[in-house]
């Protein structure tokens, strides 16, 4: 699927003869090779998951350092991957229109503007002859007060914003995708409870799968919203992290016991 | 925190301009069970002059939410027209109602920024699918706060003790609108600046019935 630019993807203000921005592509090119990010839109919850292997061994590993979940306001959360640092200021930017909505409009800003308006101003970077399109994608987990509605959503480098059932981005996109759908989430929502569940064995196991993985530990941050959290866009309790990890293990041994098995046969 | 009340007998201590209009005024909002009743006078005032008998102190903000003006006619006028386009811009971008409280919020801001140069005690009212019927009383500074009933402009002051007195919760639509009338009519008698004839609206999750009477039910002639 790689074609060759060929002069038409010198600047993000140029099409290509076939109707393509290659400055665009590019820019997801950046978010493909990064960390995988999964976001459930469960029954009674929102449950958004990085992957965030550890690199090397002086890396600091908590969250606080190179934060991947960030809040945007008490009812939403941005789980982001790409280019690191275009990510923060995309965060920077829903954090200051949800301000401003609440500043304006007296209450929180909802869920689905929040992404247009994110959108918006990725969109606004591929237009412009001396910007750059953000090399980064960002999930955006919210609940909305007055429908008392949870929803997900995501938006891409080239400012495409949409609602999801469950979505997946990052390197290990297409083999989270897979899972995901197996999941039936379109037709039947999960509990927040599963929906974590879920997301750590995804991550996990997509850790696992790569070679070059071996022997480094896998750090994830998985973040919530639901009734638990009272509403509010919280990391999930490390107590619970550290349940579901063990569960994951297991789950992930009988797997592999049962594939031995049939092997066997 | 005090809510000013304007005291509006001659156009030099109304801070208006020569010759502007004042709606010195009555206006008044009553909730019942699924709306609220909004009500206001009719007459606008320069002076001692009635300059218009039938005035319209009621504004449309948007499909369930209502506006009573009070103040300097040309600056809630204003006020109005620019929370109307708001709240449509805010349809249009949020793809549902808006909530009488963002019009109240929205309101506030607008008398708080500029409240050097207005003249404008508001009451925001009606109803949305968040919270219901709803509320807002803004006053001269800019001090928006969400009351159970409000009534406001120079001739509320002589109604305060009756409406304390009468006001319940949980009244029929037409209990409401009846005690709107009482109350205009009473203010109505003793304040000069409110008179002519009674406007009210009934604002609920299926429409809006808008009626007007000339037959007041106290005043210097029983009917």
């Amino acid at each position: 699927m790689a074609s060759s630019g060929a002069g038409y993807d010198l600047s993000a203000s140029t099409f290509s003869p076939d109707g393509r921005i290659f400055q665009v592509e590019y820019a997801s090119k950046a978010v493909e090779n990064a960390g995988t990010v999964i976001g459930i839109k469960a029954s009674n919850g929102i449950v958004l998951g990085v992957s965030k292997p550890l690199l090397h061994k002086m890396v600091v590993p908590s969250t606080c350092s190179y934060k991947r979940i960030h809040s945007v306001d008490e009812h939403a959360g941005i789980a982001s991957t790409g280019f690191l640092p275009d990510a923060r200021q995309l965060v920077g930017r829903a954090i200051d229109e949800a301000a401003n909505w609440e500043d304006q409009y007296g209450v929180k800003v909802p869920p689905e503007v929040l992404a247009d308006r994110l959108g918006y101003f990725m969109h606004y970077y591929t237009l412009s002859g001396g910007l750059r399109p953000f090399g980064a994608s960002c999930v955006i987990g919210a609940y909305d007060q007055d429908t008392k509605q949870y929803k997900l959503h995501m938006v891409e480098p080239n400012g495409s914003a949409a609602s999801y059932y469950g979505v997946a981005t990052g390197k290990g996109k297409q083999a989270a995708k897979t899972e995901l759908e197996k999941l039936n989430l379109h037709k039947e929502p999960c509990t927040v409870d599963e929906a974590v569940k879920h997301i750590a064995k995804i991550l996990t196991m997509l850790h696992q799968e790569n070679k070059d993985n071996e022997g480094k530990p896998l750090e994830m941050e998985l973040s919530w919203i639901c009734e638990a959290s009272k509403y509010k866009h919280v990391g999930v309790p490390k107590a619970r992290i550290a349940e579901v990890t063990a569960w994951v293990q297991e789950q992930l041994e009988e797997e592999d016991d049962d594939e031995e098995e049939a092997m066997e046969e | 925190m005090t809510t000013e009340v304007s005291m509006m007998h001659s156009a030099e201590s109304q801070n208006l301009k020569d010759g502007e209009v004042s709606t010195g005024t009555t206006i008044i909002a009553i909730p019942f069970q699924g709306g609220v009743v909004v009500g206001a006078d009719s007459r606008t005032s320069t002076g001692s002059y009635v300059a218009v008998r039938t005035s319209d102190k009621i504004a449309c903000l948007s499909d369930h939410i209502y506006a009573c003006r009070s103040g300097s006619a040309a600056d809630t006028q204003a006020l109005t027209d620019y929370i109307r386009y708001y709240l449509q811009q805010l349809k249009i971008e949020t793809g549902r109602p808006a909530r009488v409280k963002s019009a109240a919020h929205l309101l506030q801001k607008l008398v708080y920024q500029n409240k050097d140069n207005l003249s404008a005690g508001m009451i925001v009212a009606g109803w949305d699918p968040v919270e219901g019927p709803a509320i807002y009383s803004i006053a001269l500074g800019g001090t928006c706060l969400k009351v159970p009933f409000a009534f406001s402009g120079s001739g509320s002051l002589y109604i305060t003790g009756l409406l304390d007195s009468e006001f319940r919760e949980n009244m029929t639509k037409e209990e409401a609108r009846t005690l709107v009338k009482k109350a205009l009519a009473h203010a109505m008698a003793r304040d000069g600046s409110s008179g002519g004839i009674i406007r009210t609206v009934a604002i609920t999750a299926e429409g809006n019935d808008r009626d007007y009477t000339s037959q007041l039910p106290y005043g210097p002639v029983s009917y």
